[in-house]
């Protein structure tokens, strides 16, 4: 690892004025699992790093009336073992739960699983790629296995992370602090796809902090899993997830969301299979027919075709496991 | 830019001088001669280097040793008292589940901090709590069992 000067914060006020002199040359360190990966690779080389771990009031986890506010620098192995997360936002803990490996999720935080960057083995390797800032995907002709099957293009990473598809699942959003104050986006507009800009995978920027993931309080009687499919039952990353949260009433499907992971460059909303079962009864044709629609305009590359039918097990076992079939 | 910072190994209290980007393994291993923690991938991939912070085990490949400021840290030279061995070490023995031993150390920081958490865990909560920590020898099984014994006394 190069050198660098390393900050440690107490407030948020001091941690932004940091920022801003800093003028994009630091970056933000939360847990540091994905963070330091990346910087023994060389594809970061901050001059300074601003730790964000001794400031409180980041770490705080608090239920009010109709939501949960969880700070950014909560530790995944915290919220696998709240209770109220586990019982009212079980989305949430089981996707926590899916991440790394113990160890990874002792000093892993929230804030950090949403912030982290892509996992393209061409980007963490030494290959200039349109995401470093050369003239080319490697991924289009070489290794795709682990690439994007849907909205990929002009780079075909999938978004990392486990714990954004559960929270879109839920319909969380964030808190975000920079040097004129603050402001709270919806976690739907918060990732962005390569078309809008190809160095970077979310609307931050480098003097901005995001504090707080509020995720609303699902309403009564609805249900929520979260399943992955992956090599290796630790550490590996996602080769396809599913993010479902079901709200049945009377045998009719009243709430759907269904968030995808592992297969797009951001997190995966499959509205046209919610379409097809949103105000229906839930009935193993329309089951299926959702599972077909899921993925529908996706464009496979020339190893990664197997995601989709994955994906499409994946999303039918949600469905199954949720409506009791 | 060197650090200077205060924490406790295994009980003992340090001041030291770091600089910014070296780990807590290399800290450790380098610095300190506590070469029972062991360095494998680096990246987070094997669990050879974990060691206890506060309590929990954490991965000394991806943690800073400034991060470890005012921290407690416990590597596997903590765990013996004298000559007697911690009863993890010596089930360790008992049962076999020590081949070549590169995954040893942090098997039982991760199996301690388990059974201090929970004195009567079952299998599936054992293999579990030491999902992170690769072992290519043993194949798991004479590890789960030395775990088991000390679990269930
Ligand atoms: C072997 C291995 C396996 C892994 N497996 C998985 C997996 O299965 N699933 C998964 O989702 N992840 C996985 N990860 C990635 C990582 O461990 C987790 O995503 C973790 O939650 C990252 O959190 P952190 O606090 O360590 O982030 P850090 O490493 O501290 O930060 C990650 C990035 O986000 C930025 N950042 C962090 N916090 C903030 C903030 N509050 N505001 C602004 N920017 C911020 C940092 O600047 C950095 O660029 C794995 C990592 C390793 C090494
Ligand atoms: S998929 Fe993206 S990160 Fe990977 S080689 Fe292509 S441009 Fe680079
Ligand atoms: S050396 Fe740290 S996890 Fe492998
Ligand atoms: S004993 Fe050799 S790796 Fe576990």
């Amino acid at each position: 690892m190069k050198g660098f000067t390393f900050h440690k914060p107490r407030s948020l006020k001091e941690a932004l004025a940091m920022l801003k002199e800093a003028d994009g040359k630091a970056k933000i360190m939360a847990g540091g699992t994905d963070l330091l990966g990346a910087m023994k690779d060389g594809i970061m080389q901050p001059e300074r790093l601003i730790n964000l771990q001794e400031i409180p009031d980041l770490a705080n986890i608090r239920p009010d009336n109709d939501r949960l506010h969880l700070g950014a620098l909560v530790s995944l192995h915290e919220i696998t073992v709240h209770p109220s997360i586990q019982k009212r936002f079980g989305i949430l803990a089981q996707a926590a739960q899916e991440v790394g490996s113990p160890q990874l999720r002792n000093m892993g935080t929230l804030g950090g699983n949403l912030c982290q960057r892509p996992r393209c083995w061409y980007y963490r390797g030494d290959f200039v790629c349109l995401k470093r800032g050369g003239d080319q995907c490697f991924a289009v002709t070489g290794q795709n296995k682990y690439h994007a099957v849907i909205e990929g293009g002009p780079c075909f990473i999938v978004h990392p992370s486990d714990t954004a598809p559960a929270l879109l699942a839920m319909d969380a959003s964030v808190r975000i602090a920079g040097p004129d104050g603050e402001k709270i986006a919806a976690l739907e507009k918060f990732f962005m796809t390569p078309r809008d800009n190809v160095t970077r995978e979310n609307i931050l920027e480098p003097d901005q902090i995001l504090t707080e993931i509020m995720v609303p309080l699902p309403r009564e009687g609805s249900r929520g899993i979260y399943l992955k499919a992956r090599e290796r039952r630790c550490w590996d990353f996602a080769l396809a997830s599913v993010a479902l949260l079901l709200n049945i009433d009377d045998g009719i499907c009243q709430e759907i969301r269904l968030v995808l992971g592992g297969i797009a460059p951001i997190p995966f909303r499959a509205s046209k299979a919610e379409e097809v079962l949103k105000g229906k009864p839930i009935e193993i044709e329309l089951i299926d027919q959702a599972c077909r629609m899921a993925l529908s305009g996706a464009r496979p590359l020339a190893s990664n075709a197997y995601k989709l039918e994955l994906t499409q097990a994946l999303i039918k076992q949600a469905l199954l496991t949720l409506s009791n079939k | 830019m060197t650090h200077q910072i205060e924490l406790i190994i295994n009980g003992e209290h340090y001041e030291l001088m770091v600089k910014a980007n070296k780990t807590l393994l290399e800290l450790l291993r380098e610095d300190l001669d506590l070469t029972g923690t062991k360095m494998g991938c680096g990246t987070g991939d094997c669990g050879a280097c974990t060691v206890l912070l506060d309590n929990r085990p954490v991965n000394a490949c991806l943690v800073l040793a400034v991060e470890a400021r005012g921290k407690e840290i416990v590597t596997i030279e903590g765990l013996a008292q004298g000559e007697t061995l911690h009863p993890l070490q010596q089930a360790f023995i008992d049962h076999g589940a020590v081949q070549c031993g590169f995954c040893t150390p942090g098997m039982i920081l991760t199996a301690k901090a388990l059974l201090d958490n929970n004195p009567n865990p079952t299998e599936p909560m054992i293999r579990r709590a030491i999902a992170g920590n690769i072992c290519r020898c043993t194949g798991y099984t004479k590890i789960v069992k030395a775990i088991m014994a000390v679990a269930s006394r």
